[in-house]
């Protein structure tokens, strides 16, 4: 159970950032949403199992230098394309959550040629007409807290946390590289969806069906725009699928990757 | 000493019960809450009371620009200036200022403030602000770029000004092909431009720095931050190497005189506290978007935050006693104005005599007492 995982500086060009890796095997890179990363969490652990578990900072968010030069969510897939090719990763497993599934998406319009599979959890970067995203710029903390969690008995725990100093100052400066990167157009990238038939490998996408932060409406538009594309709503789940509902969301994300490894 | 009067234009007829059900009179208050031909009576007794500081013997009136919500009704304050011009003949007329960040194209607002110039024949004061944090959130404009947008729109500004068109603009956030203003400014090189602040060091040293020396104006603080912050602009001055002049330092507070410092009290009260818990009320997130102050300044507020006990509404007498309100007596209001003038070189104060719910004719008597009470002995 007591896996040890490592925290490394990795300098890419001339950003470095903190990656975490834990594990062995074929390589999943997992790309953290707009809250930034948390902990290490039993989802990470689980797939420990079978793979090497690779989950960076991002430019910007918590242990990682701000770059300058990283301005959009374009310019952060160019940024993983750089970090994946520095770190030799030939054929990988993707995974992004919100923001990161964004992030993933744009890295595979441009490039898909080291990635053998694509996870999308209650992903941003497309609009759907008339269901605006959860405005977690105008919520308070506790708003933002509540509506991650269908179950408010998670937001209860978090919210009875008193965070440290140093907490205080990452989550800040994870929101202001977030409002950097998706205040406008808010969380999506109008150039994006007319590009997501490129993404010809296989896909999941996994949603909580009650979602205030990424409607759940949006599910359908990327099942419609992914060529190779599988969907899984979690009952009874919010925006994290892969936290509040992990005991289920868990073993179909690992059935899914095992079943297309080639 | 310059007095300037100043407007902000408030909804008063707002059904207050109905507008604390919603997070602020900013942004997401239902404008199913105005009436139109209640905010059309607004405008015409506003417009009115500016006009007649002119034969109070103000030196300049003045308006600013605020979107969507109840606290102030001028999104477009050239509109308001428009009508000023047309109804003045020698005052100046100051809009401090136009929110130069959140528009698409500052073009917009050079030819504007050059039309105006024009149509007063010089009487324009420009002010420059980035708008408050809530108006990221009712224009969309990403705060995190706020400050840099500024900075460029100013640059872009003051060039289509003075600078023989066209020419190319060539910047991060603006890139114009041709400018080419017609009409130019009225005035030569360009009208002054002020820069309204709460007093944040990156405002005031760029505002001090030697090839601008902009009139720093304070705006609605506690009389001690008020002394601090234009201290601070002049101490930068002076490492830059030059001692700043009286003109440069002005000071915009809510200002109500009556007879005695009871009944002032007792008249200015209720309408004190409606503009700071009524009009002026908003969350941190709504006040300060992520990126629309230093993630440093941020962190200090958040640590300010913690210290102090949140959540205590600011009374008219609380109000009062920081000085952040003047309301007395004509010998109270002068004495505490005589100070800040003593201790910082105080030169343009911008009293606004009508706040909150004031009704019109306190409004009048307070102003009227004030021109011939107070500003001939500050003069």
């Amino acid at each position: 159970m007591a896996m040890r995982v490592q925290a490394d500086d990795v300098k890419i060009g001339d950003v470095t950032i903190k990656v975490r890796r834990a594990g062995k095997g074929m390589p999943v890179l997992f790309l953290h949403g707009a809250g930034g990363y948390t902990q290490w969490l039993p989802f990470f652990h689980a797939l420990t199992e079978h793979y090497e578990v690779i989950v960076p900072e991002h430019p910007g968010y918590g242990g990682s230098d701000d770059a300058d030069l990283i301005r959009t969510i374009p310019d952060m897939a160019m940024f993983y394309l750089e970090f994946i090719e520095t770190l030799g990763l030939d054929d990988i497993h993707l995974i992004g959550h919100s923001m990161g599934g964004w992030i993933a998406a744009e890295i595979l319009v441009r490039d898909r040629s080291r990635v053998q599979s694509l996870t999308l959890i209650a992903p941003a970067g497309i609009r759907v007409l008339g269901v605006p995203s959860g405005d977690g710029f105008i919520w308070n903390a506790e708003e933002s807290t509540r509506n991650l969690f269908h179950d408010q008995a998670y937001a209860e725990i978090l919210l009875a946390l008193k965070p440290s100093e140093e907490q205080v100052d990452t989550m800040l400066k994870n929101r202001f590289t977030s409002a950097k990167l998706g205040w406008k157009p808010r969380w999506y990238n109008p150039d994006l969806e007319k590009w997501l038939h490129r993404i010809r490998i296989p896909s999941l996408v996994v949603w909580g069906d009650d979602d205030k932060v990424m409607p759940t409406a949006y599910a359908d538009l990327w099942q419609k725009r992914l060529p190779d594309v599988r969907l899984f709503i979690a009952k009874e789940c919010g925006h994290l699928p892969h936290v509040e509902q992990d005991k289920i969301v868990t073993p179909h994300i690992q059935a899914f990757l095992k079943g297309i490894e080639r | 000493m310059k007095f300037v009067s100043f407007h902000l234009m408030p909804y008063r007829p707002l059904d207050f019960e109905e507008a604390s059900k919603h997070r602020s009179a900013w942004v997401v208050l239902p404008n199913s809450l105005y009436d139109p031909v209640k905010g059309a009576d607004e405008y015409e007794a506003y417009i009115n009371f500016l006009v007649d500081c002119e034969a109070l013997g103000f030196d300049a009136i003045s308006v600013n620009e605020h979107h969507q919500n109840a606290y102030g009704l001028m999104p477009a304050p050239n509109l308001i200036a428009s009508a000023l011009i047309q109804r003045t003949k020698t005052i100046k007329i100051a809009i401090i200022g136009r929110a130069l960040p959140i528009q698409e194209n500052p073009i917009s607002i050079a030819e504007e403030y050059a039309m105006l110039d024009n149509l007063s024949r010089g009487r324009l004061i420009c002010g420059f602000v980035r708008g408050i944090g809530a108006e990221y959130h009712s224009t969309g404009v990403n705060p995190y770029f706020s400050h840099a947008r500024f900075h460029e729109a100013h640059d872009l500004i003051v060039q289509a000004w003075t600078k023989p068109g066209p020419f190319p603009f060539e910047g991060e956030h603006y890139n114009i092909r041709y400018v080419n203003l017609w009409p130019r400014p009225y005035q030569t090189p360009h009208p002054p431009i002020w820069i309204p602040s709460q007093g944040s060091t990156e405002t005031v040293v760029w505002a001090a720095d030697p090839s601008r020396k902009y009139p720093f104006l304070v705006t609605f603080s506690a009389m001690e931050l008020v002394i601090r912050y234009l201290n601070t602009y002049r101490d930068q001055a002076r490492q830059f190497g030059y001692e700043a002049e009286e003109g440069q330092f002005g000071w915009a507070c809510p200002v109500y005189v009556a007879d005695t410092d009871e009944r002032a009290r007792a008249e200015a009260g209720p309408a004190i506290e409606a503009l700071y818990n009524n009009y002026l009320r908003m969350p941190m997130e709504m006040l300060l978007p992520p990126g629309y102050t230093s993630l440093q300044s941020m962190k200090n507020f958040f640590k300010m935050r913690t210290a102090i006990a949140s959540g205590t509404k600011p009374t008219a007498d609380s109000l009062i006693s920081s000085g952040t309100a003047l309301i007395g007596s004509v010998e109270t209001v002068r004495s505490k104005i005589a100070e800040v003038r003593d201790k910082t070189g105080l030169g343009i104060l911008l009293p606004m005599f009508q706040f909150g719910t004031l009704s019109d004719e306190l409004a009048k008597r307070n102003v009227q007492l004030f021109a011939d009470k107070v500003m001939p002995t500050l003069r």
